[in-house]
């Protein structure tokens, strides 16, 4: 963050304490969310998050900002819709221009069997209360005519399921909005401090060491996406969770207004225009399994081609930055939320290319569980123990990327 | 550059040619056997540093090999057999 943007939204930074009620390793969006509302609804504020790095230097200061709650199962559903609700408020609470923009999102389909899934998609995410409706080709055309129909030949749009409530917002603008909110309470933001174990009395957590010194703690919350198995492994956890890369680019400066978020399902591409008018455009996961930030020439060259498919205008266009993030990816495309069986550590983890438009409802429910000692409904079927209850969410569909 | 991996039937191909398969270990600290399998159908290493791996070559001979790789430089030791 600049002096310009820390003058703007004034952190006020602390020095470390020996020990704290909460301890929250991860100052990305969810670690940051959750000592908003633990600050915020219960006053809960004599709270650290630990942070490695600078906060938002994680997946959640790289991701391509998607916000939308059309998912496939009902849980699902619920719970990213509860999410983009909060997005929604999340200006007038935190009293910050988050730049987030409903722009609507085309979910788009080039088989037959896609059109079905997206009809469906339509009626169970409209019976949840996520606004979703089948739009025809036709409909396409009226409402976006930059899309290519024909798919440069290749992948005709068959139908699309559309969701206005689809959004976007500047992902630095939000974690640092959850982290002015959170110090404005006192809780205490550690920067450039690695969490490099956790000590344990019996099955209770008592505290963390760092590359600082230790700190105590009366419970830990774990937030690191794609270092979860790190952190996972100093308490003797098992984790459904592997780390692969996801990378992202921008185009030049595109002249013109493009509102919409178009997502191709089947090809696993989306394309949306930031506020500065590049193009921003994201896939799928790298293959190999990886905890790698390096980005590679393979991406670009495939993504563009394809997003070039249903959006030709993009051929005009020129390449300006590429990046990467490691995501944190669950076997059935759900995050892992709660408790975890041992006293006192919390896990929100298996946000894989997804976790951005959770970072509120997460940091909600996650908060709530701290200072009650409840899980919430909301995500009781996210828990850790579903793999072993044979109870999985697999939702693979709906996730934007193919594992 | 794309991670290459030398396939022994067919030379060195891009990344995008295999599709991954894990080594799934089940540490021998679980011994309840439901838990082992729970741990075995889900559970995963996601070491960081040098792993063992399987890559089918499923855009080639369709054959198995394993490789061995660092997953923080992607730095790969030649596949060490095939099968
Ligand atoms: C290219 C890309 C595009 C994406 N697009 C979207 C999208 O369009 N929509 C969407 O909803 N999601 C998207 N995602 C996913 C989303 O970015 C993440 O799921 C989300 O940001 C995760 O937030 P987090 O707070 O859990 O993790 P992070 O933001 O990664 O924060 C974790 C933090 O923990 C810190 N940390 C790690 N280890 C330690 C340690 N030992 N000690 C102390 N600190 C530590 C890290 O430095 C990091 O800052 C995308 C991801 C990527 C990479
Ligand atoms: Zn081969």
């Amino acid at each position: 963050m600049n002096e310009f943007m820390e003058a703007q939204v004034r952190l006020s930074w602390q020095e470390a304490r020996d020990s704290y009620d909460v301890v929250i390793i991860g100052g990305g969006g969810h670690g940051l969310a959750t000592a908003y509302y633990l600050a915020t609804r219960y006053g809960i504020t004599n709270v650290a998050v630990v942070e490695r790095g600078y906060i938002g230097s994680g997946n959640s200061g790289r991701n391509t900002t998607v916000i939308r709650a059309n998912y496939g199962l009902p849980e699902s559903v619920a719970f990213y819709q509860r999410s983009l609700e909060l997005y929604r408020g999340l200006e007038a609470e935190t009293d910050r221009w988050l730049m987030h923009n409903e722009m609507g999102l085309f979910w788009m389909t080039h088989t037959e069997t896609g059109v079905r899934q997206e009809k469906m998609r339509a009626k169970l995410n409209t019976a949840m209360g996520a606004i979703t409706d089948f739009v025809t080709p036709e409909e396409i055309h009226a409402m976006c005519p930059e899309i290519d129909l024909e798919g440069g030949g290749r992948y005709p749009v068959l139908g699309a399921s559309y969701h206005p409530q689809g959004a976007t917002a500047r992902h630095d603008r939000v974690v640092w909005a959850l982290a002015e909110g959170a110090m404005r309470h006192g809780v205490a933001v550690l920067q450039h401090r690695t969490v490099t174990g956790i000590t344990m009395v019996g099955d209770r957590v008592t505290g963390v060491q760092t590359d600082h010194g230790p700190i105590g703690a009366g419970v830990i919350v774990s937030c690191v996406a794609g270092q979860s198995t790190l952190i996972a492994d100093m308490v003797g956890l098992r984790l459904p969770i592997r780390s692969h890369p996801l990378q992202a680019f921008v185009t030049n400066h595109y002249q013109r207004t493009f509102n919409h978020i178009v997502a191709s399902v089947d090809l696993a591409t989306y394309v949306s225009q930031t506020a500065r008018g590049e193009m921003l455009i994201g896939a799928e996961i790298d293959r190999q399994p990886s905890y790698s930030y390096q980005s590679s020439f393979d991406f670009l060259q495939s993504t563009a081609a394809k997003a070039s498919m249903f959006l030709p205008f993009l051929k005009d266009l020129r390449i300006l930055r590429q990046w990467g993030g490691v995501c944190d990816m669950s076997p059935d495309s759900s995050p892992v939320m709660g408790t975890t069986g041992i006293d006192g550590f919390y896990i929100s983890t298996g946000w894989g290319t997804w976790g951005f438009k959770a970072i509120p409802a997460g940091g909600e429910s996650m908060a709530e569980l701290v200072a009650t000692g409840e899980t919430p409904d909301l995500i009781k079927p996210f828990r850790l123990s579903r793999f072993a209850d044979d109870r999985v969410l697999a939702d693979a569909g709906s996730s934007g990327t193919q594992q | 550059m794309s991670l290459m991996l030398r396939c022994p039937h067919c030379g060195p191909r891009t990344i995008e040619e295999y599709v991954y398969g894990e080594i799934p270990v089940v540490p021998d600290s679980i011994t309840d056997p439901n838990q082992r399998d729970v741990d075995f159908a889900f559970m995963k290493a996601n070491r960081r540093g040098w792993t063992t791996e399987r890559w089918f070559h499923l855009f080639g001979c369709r054959r198995w090999l394993t490789v061995e790789r660092n997953t923080v430089t992607n730095q790969v030791r030649q596949p060490t057999s095939s099968s």
